[in-house]
C-alpha cells in the first residue's frame, strides 16, 4: 500500500525548468528575435516620448532594466504563494514599488534628467513590457531564468530606444549624446524632435524588422520547407 | 451578296467615346501647369525653374525606386509622380534650398503614395504630404520668402537655393535688399497677419507679389484650371465650392469685423488658395466622388482655410485644410451615397408605415 502511494505522480508544482531551452536563449530571445519593441510592439509609449535624444533614451533604459529585473525576480519568488485570481494586483504592487525606488533615485542623481523624463518614470508602472514578462515568464519560471529574461528583455528595450534615439538625435539636432557631429552649419530636421518624427522613426524600424523577418522566413522555407513553417508559427 | 445593313449597333455600358486614361489626364495637368511654371520663372528667375526641375526629378526617381523595391509594374509612364513633384515645387518658396526640395519630393512619393500601395489608393494628396513634412522639418527655410522681380534674377540664383546638402542655406537678406529697400520679403498673408499691411487686390490677381513659386498669379492659375475643366479633366464643382465658401465665410467675417478682417477678394487671390483649390483639392484620388459629397468637401476646405487664416496662428491654412478634406473624403463618400433609382428611401428617423400604426392601435 505504502509503495503504491509513493509511486503516485506528484503534481508539478512548477513547470519543468530543465526541459526548457538553454539559458542563453532565454537571454538572447529578448535582444533581437523577440525584441519587445520592434517585434512584440510593446511599450511604444516611452519609445515615442523619451527617444528625442540618446541621453534620455539611456536614462529610460537603465530605469526599465532595473524595474524589469527586480520585478521579474520578485514575481518569480512569490509565484507559488500567489493565488491566480489576484496575481495581476500583486504584479502591479511589486512593479510600483520598484518604480517608486527608481523615481526617487533619478531625482536624487540628476534633476535635469528627471525633468526631461517627466511623467514617464511614473508611467513605467503601466509599461506593458514589464507586466507582460511578469505574466508570461516570471510567473511560470524560476528565479534565475526570470532574472535572465528580465535582462534580455530590458536590453532589447534599450537597443530599441537607442536605435530610435540615435536616429532622432542625429537628424533632429545633428548631435550624438550632445556632441555636434556635422559642424555648426548643419541644418537640423526639426520634425525628428517632434512626436510625428518619433512615429516616422518607429515606422522605419518596424519596416526594417518586418523586412528582415520576412527574408529570414523565406530563406528557411527555401532550404527546409517544413522547418520554415514551424519557425513562422507564433511561439 | 452584300452583308445586311445594320440599323442599330448595340453596346453595353459604359459608353465612352474615347478612353481617358491616367497618363492622358496627368500629361494634361503638366501641360496646364506649364504657363504657371513659365510665369514663376519670369517672376522669380532661374531659382524657381531649378526648384521645379529638382522637385520633379526627385519624385520621379523615388517613384522608380519604390516600384522596383515593391516589384510592381513601372508606373513612371502615368506621369503622376511628375505631377506630384511639380505641384510640390510650386508650393515652396522660390529660394528654397534644392536639397530640401529633393527631400520633399522623395517624401511625397514615399509617405504620400508608396506606403499606401501606389496611385489610386493613397489617402492624402502626395504633394501636400511632402509639403507638410517640409513645413515641420525645415520651418525656417519654408517661410523665408524672397521678393518677385529682383534685378539679375535670370543670371544668378537666390543665395539659399544652392545650399550644400544637409547644410543650412545662406542668408538672403542682401538679395532681398537688392529689390526694394526695406522690403521684408513676406507674403501678403504674412504681412496682413503680423504687420497689418494690406496688399492691392489687382497686384494679387496678376501675381506681382512675393509668395511660393507657383501660387502668386491667381488669374493665370484660374485660366489653366479652366482649360482642364473644359477638357473634363478637372471637376469644376470642387473649385467652385472651395472658392465660393471662402468668399462667403470671409465675407461674413469682413462684414462682422468692422475692418478687422480682410475683404473676401483679398482672401480669394492671396496665398496658395487658387493653386490649392484648382490643382490639389481636385485630385481625383483623394476627393469624394458623389455629387453631394463634392460640395460638402469643397465647403469644408474653404471653411477650414478661412478659420486658420483669420483665427489661427499660421498666416496660411490651405494645405492643412485640403489634407483635412482628404482625410474625411471617404467618410463623406459613405454618407452621401446617392439613392439607386427605385430603391426605397432610407430615412434618418424611420417613420411608421400605415400598417405598423394600425397594429399598435
Amino acid at each position: 500500500m505504502s509503495t503504491a502511494h509513493q509511486h503516485q505522480p506528484s503534481p508539478p508544482a512548477s513547470p519543468p525548468e530543465a526541459a526548457g531551452p538553454p539559458a542563453s536563449e532565454t537571454f538572447l530571445n529578448g535582444l533581437w528575435k523577440e525584441n519587445p519593441v520592434f517585434v512584440q510592439v510593446l511599450g511604444t509609449c516611452p519609445t515615442m516620448a523619451i527617444t528625442n535624444s540618446v541621453r534620455n533614451a539611456l536614462a529610460m533604459s537603465v530605469a526599465v532594466i532595473f524595474v524589469l529585473v527586480c520585478s521579474n525576480a520578485l514575481v518569480s519568488l512569490v509565484r507559488k504563494t500567489t493565488p491566480k485570481e489576484v496575481r495581476i494586483a500583486v504584479f502591479i504592487l511589486i512593479i510600483a514599488t520598484f518604480v517608486t525606488v527608481v523615481d526617487y533615485a533619478v531625482k536624487a542623481v540628476s534633476i535635469p534628467i528627471y525633468q526631461a523624463m517627466g511623467p514617464f518614470i511614473a508611467l513605467i508602472v503601466v509599461n506593458c513590457i514589464i507586466l507582460a514578462r511578469a505574466e508570461a515568464f516570471a510567473y511560470k519560471n524560476g528565479v534565475f531564468r526570470s532574472i535572465l529574461d528580465g535582462f534580455g528583455m530590458g536590453f532589447g528595450f534599450s537597443i530599441a530606444l537607442l536605435f530610435m534615439g540615435s536616429i532622432r538625435e542625429i537628424l533632429g539636432a545633428g548631435t550624438l549624446l550632445g556632441y555636434p557631429l556635422f559642424g555648426a552649419n548643419y541644418q537640423p530636421w526639426v520634425i525628428f524632435l517632434l512626436p510625428s518624427g518619433g512615429f516616422f522613426t518607429f515606422a522605419f524600424w518596424l519596416l526594417i524588422f518586418a523586412w528582415w523577418r520576412e527574408r529570414k522566413d523565406k530563406r528557411a522555407k527555401a532550404t527546409r520547407p517544413e522547418a520554415g513553417q514551424l519557425e513562422a508559427a507564433p511561439q | 451578296m452584300a452583308e445586311p445593313q445594320r440599323i442599330f449597333e448595340l453596346y453595353s455600358s459604359p459608353h465612352l467615346k474615347r478612353p481617358v486614361s491616367t497618363d492622358i489626364i496627368m500629361r494634361n495637368v503638366v501641360m496646364a501647369l506649364a504657363p504657371v511654371v513659365a510665369f514663376s520663372t519670369y517672376q522669380f528667375g532661374v531659382s524657381a525653374l531649378l526648384l521645379v526641375l529638382t522637385g520633379m526629378t526627385a519624385s520621379v526617381a523615388a517613384e522608380f525606386v519604390f516600384t522596383r523595391m515593391s516589384r510592381r509594374d513601372n508606373t513612371l509612364g502615368d506621369w503622376s509622380a511628375a505631377v506630384t513633384g511639380l505641384l510640390l515645387a510650386l508650393t515652396l518658396p522660390p529660394g528654397f534650398p534644392l536639397w530640401m526640395a529633393a527631400v520633399g519630393g522623395v517624401i511625397s512619393v514615399a509617405l504620400g503614395k508608396a506606403v499606401f500601395g501606389g496611385l489610386g489608393v493613397n489617402i492624402f494628396n502626395p504633394a501636400l504630404v511632402g509639403r507638410a513634412f517640409l513645413q515641420a522639418t525645415f520651418p525656417v527655410a519654408i517661410t523665408t520668402w524672397t521678393p518677385a522681380f529682383v534685378p539679375g534674377r535670370f543670371i544668378e540664383t537666390v543665395p539659399s537655393t544652392l545650399a550644400a546638402p544637409f547644410m543650412q542655406p545662406a542668408p538672403v537678406a542682401d538679395y532681398v535688399a537688392r529689390a526694394v529697400d526695406g522690403f521684408t520679403g513676406a507674403t501678403p498673408l504674412a504681412l496682413l497677419k503680423f504687420q497689418h499691411i494690406d496688399t492691392d487686390n489687382l497686384r494679387l490677381l496678376f501675381g506681382m507679389t512675393s509668395g511660393s513659386a507657383g501660387e502668386t498669379a491667381a488669374l493665370l492659375i484660374l485660366l489653366c484650371g479652366a482649360y482642364l475643366a473644359v477638357r473634363r479633366m478637372l471637376d469644376w464643382r470642387i473649385v467652385a465650392a472651395v472658392l465660393g465658401s471662402v468668399f462667403i465665410f470671409s465675407g461674413a467675417f469682413y462684414l462682422a469685423g468692422h475692418g478687422k478682417y480682410p475683404d473676401p477678394f483679398f482672401m480669394l487671390f492671396s496665398g496658395g488658395l487658387m493653386l490649392g483649390a484648382v490643382f490639389m483639392a481636385t485630385d481625383m484620388v483623394t476627393s469624394p466622388t458623389t455629387p453631394r459629397g463634392i460640395w460638402i468637401y469643397g465647403v469644408l476646405i474653404g471653411a477650414v482655410t478661412v478659420v486658420i487664416r483669420l483665427k489661427g496662428g499660421l498666416p496660411e491654412g490651405v494645405m492643412y485644410a485640403i489634407l483635412l478634406g482628404n482625410g474625411v473624403a471617404p467618410l463623406i463618400d459613405t454618407l452621401t451615397q446617392p439613392r439607386i433609382y427605385g430603391a426605397p428611401r432610407k430615412r434618418l428617423f424611420p417613420q411608421k408605415t400605415a400598417k405598423q400604426t394600425e397594429a399598435t392601435k
